[in-house]
């Protein structure tokens, strides 16, 4: 029983960074209806940033804070001068723009930071908590996803600046002819993706270490957890990247060898799709023909 | 009167395909034009290209300031509000949101809730669906809620396309008196495209024919309500 809870709950913690990252997914997909492949580069190299910081001697919250700006100023910038002039060409231009920035944020790591693995510290303590229940890290990386999770929502739920943000996503003309700055909302979005990508990298970085790789499997789980969820739905992307991650523990520590974990969960993953193809909570999108 | 809107030699073209060629009309301030014409003589179209909807060149004035080289955005930012063909509205944003958003282009952000209010008591059917999501209202309450949207600009131009379409005689005869009541009470002036030409010439003190892109006539409403051609063609008797 206390092996479940443990399982479930480190579960729930690495659920809360695939759930940071499916929902910087989600956030460009409604934008851009196509899914930013350098999502996780993008917070691989936002991760490396707080670890300057850091080495710089930065006290870690001060470097977090600072890393998260940063990022956001890296994704609105990355908007303005890559993606921009590529909105109006098709689907597949996009596909290969961002792979394309995937691959450059990669070698461009490797270059500054070379390939080998370096720690990365963790704010939290490490020693177990309420009996062993859940690793101080663990509680940690929960409350910050948490807490950043509910700015978020505030943001968009109750600020002006949140409404023209989700209007510009749902129907560019008409917010246009409302006097929105669609392409200044469309580069926020970016920013903002980013810097939840960058908690994203932060928190899952004591754990995984830092190299340049470190985020292509994190990708794979977001992917997973958005379309679980459905890639319309913001909500329902964070829920289900805390299911991937949930899923994912508990396969690899009660089913089978951890090296399948992997599939096993894609597999679970594919099933969900097969049956309800819009993810557990996304719309239905409705096509005209 | 002095013109609030002044077009002139308004060309219009969707790729390499020039759909208006060289058209010339005005609003002015505190009046109501309406624009007729047959499907794809280019209403539509020109009230896109007002608006810089759709690539144009040409001499668009409004308030004496050109703005034939202006975004979208800073036309709206300037008090012209527009309903686009097929209402525009944001569909899974809630009624109130809708309004709100309406109102986020002007200066003094902060009255847009008397506004709000003010909406409310124009249109009684929104007031009950404040939370309701925009796209499940019905037909008619969507169109009271375009306008609404439009409104909460505080626009010194309110451009409409097509503000009847699909509704019934009720209802449009609602929406059009309380767009009277907004022109006297406000002194907004309107731009408006009408299939309902009848009803258009009732409402305008200016009216303008367009056929495949250009103007072929133009003057007071009434004079083309007396119009043969125009009787025949879009009057129908
Ligand atoms: N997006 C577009 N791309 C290419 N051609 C277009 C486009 N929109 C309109 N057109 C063409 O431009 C012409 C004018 O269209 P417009 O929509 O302005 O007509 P309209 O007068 O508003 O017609 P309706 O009464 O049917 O709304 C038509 O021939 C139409 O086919
Ligand atoms: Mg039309």
């Amino acid at each position: 029983m206390t092996q479940l809870t443990q399982q479930i709950l480190s579960g729930v913690a690495t659920g809360a960074v695939y759930a940071s990252l499916a929902l910087a997914l989600v956030m460009i997909y409604q934008a851009t209806e196509s899914v930013n492949f350098a999502q996780g580069e993008m917070a691989m190299f936002s991760t490396y940033i707080a670890w300057t910081l850091v080495q710089a001697g930065l006290p870690f919250w001060a470097a977090f804070l600072l890393t998260v700006l940063i990022s956001f100023i890296g994704g609105v910038l990355i908007e303005r001068v890559i993606v921009r002039p590529v909105h109006d060409a098709p689907v597949l231009t996009h596909v290969i723009v961002f792979i394309g920035l995937l691959v450059i944020l990669n070698a461009v790591a490797g270059w500054i930071y070379t390939y080998t693995v370096k720690e990365f510290p963790s704010p939290f303590p490490s020693k177990p908590l309420f009996g062993g229940a859940i690793t101080g890290h663990d509680l940690g990386v929960i409350c910050v996803t948490l807490a950043m999770l509910m700015l978020l929502f505030a943001f968009f739920r109750f600020t002006p600046l949140g409404l023209a943000m989700r209007a510009a996503a749902q129907n560019p003309e008409s917010a246009k002819l409302a006097g929105i700055r669609v392409g200044w909302m469309l580069a926020m979005g970016w920013g903002l993706a980013a810097a939840v990508g960058a908690v994203a990298g932060v928190m899952v970085a004591p754990v995984l270490f830092l190299d340049p790789n470190m985020m292509s499997g994190v990708l794979l789980y977001a992917f997973a957890g958005a379309l679980l969820g459905g890639i319309s739905s913001p909500g329902g992307a964070v829920l289900g990247g805390l299911i991937v991650g949930v899923l994912e523990n508990l396969v690899g520590t009660y089913l089978i060898a951890s090296e399948l974990k992997l599939s096993t969960a894609l597999a679970f993953i594919i099933l969900v799709l097969v049956i309800k193809p819009s993810g557990l909570f996304g719309r239905v999108a409705i096509k005209r023909v | 009167m002095t013109a609030l809107l002044e077009v002139s030699d308004l060309r219009a073209s969707y790729g390499p395909a020039e759909v208006l060629h060289g058209i010339g009309f005005a609003v002015e301030e505190g009046g109501i034009t309406a624009l007729l014409g047959a499907n794809g003589a280019g209403k539509t179209t020109t009230l896109r290209a007002v608006c810089g909807m759709v690539s144009r060149k040409g001499d668009v004035r409004f308030a004496g300031e050109r703005i034939d080289g202006k975004a979208t955005e800073a036309i709206a930012r300037l008090g012209v509000a527009h309903v686009p063909e097929g209402r525009g509205t944001f569909v899974r944003l809630s009624v109130e949101e809708n309004l709100r958003i309406g109102a986020y282009g002007r200066r003094d952000r902060g009255a847009a809730n008397d506004d709000m209010e003010r909406m409310y008591q124009h249109f009684p059917k929104l007031a009950g669906r404040r939370k309701q999501q925009a796209g499940t209202l019905s037909g008619g309450e969507q169109q009271m809620l375009a306008i609404a949207r439009a409104l909460m600009l505080k626009p010194r131009l309110l451009v409409l396309d097509e503000p009847s379409f699909g509704l019934g005689p009720m209802i449009v005869a609602s929406i059009f008196k309380i767009m009277e009541t907004v022109r006297r009470e406000q002194r907004v002036s309107i731009l408006l495209v009408e299939q309902n030409a009848a009803l258009a010439l009732e409402l305008a003190d200016h009216a303008y024919l367009i056929e495949t892109g250009s103007m072929v006539m133009g003057g007071p409403a009434r004079a083309l309500k007396e119009n043969e051609q125009v009787r025949r063609s879009y009057l129908g008797y």
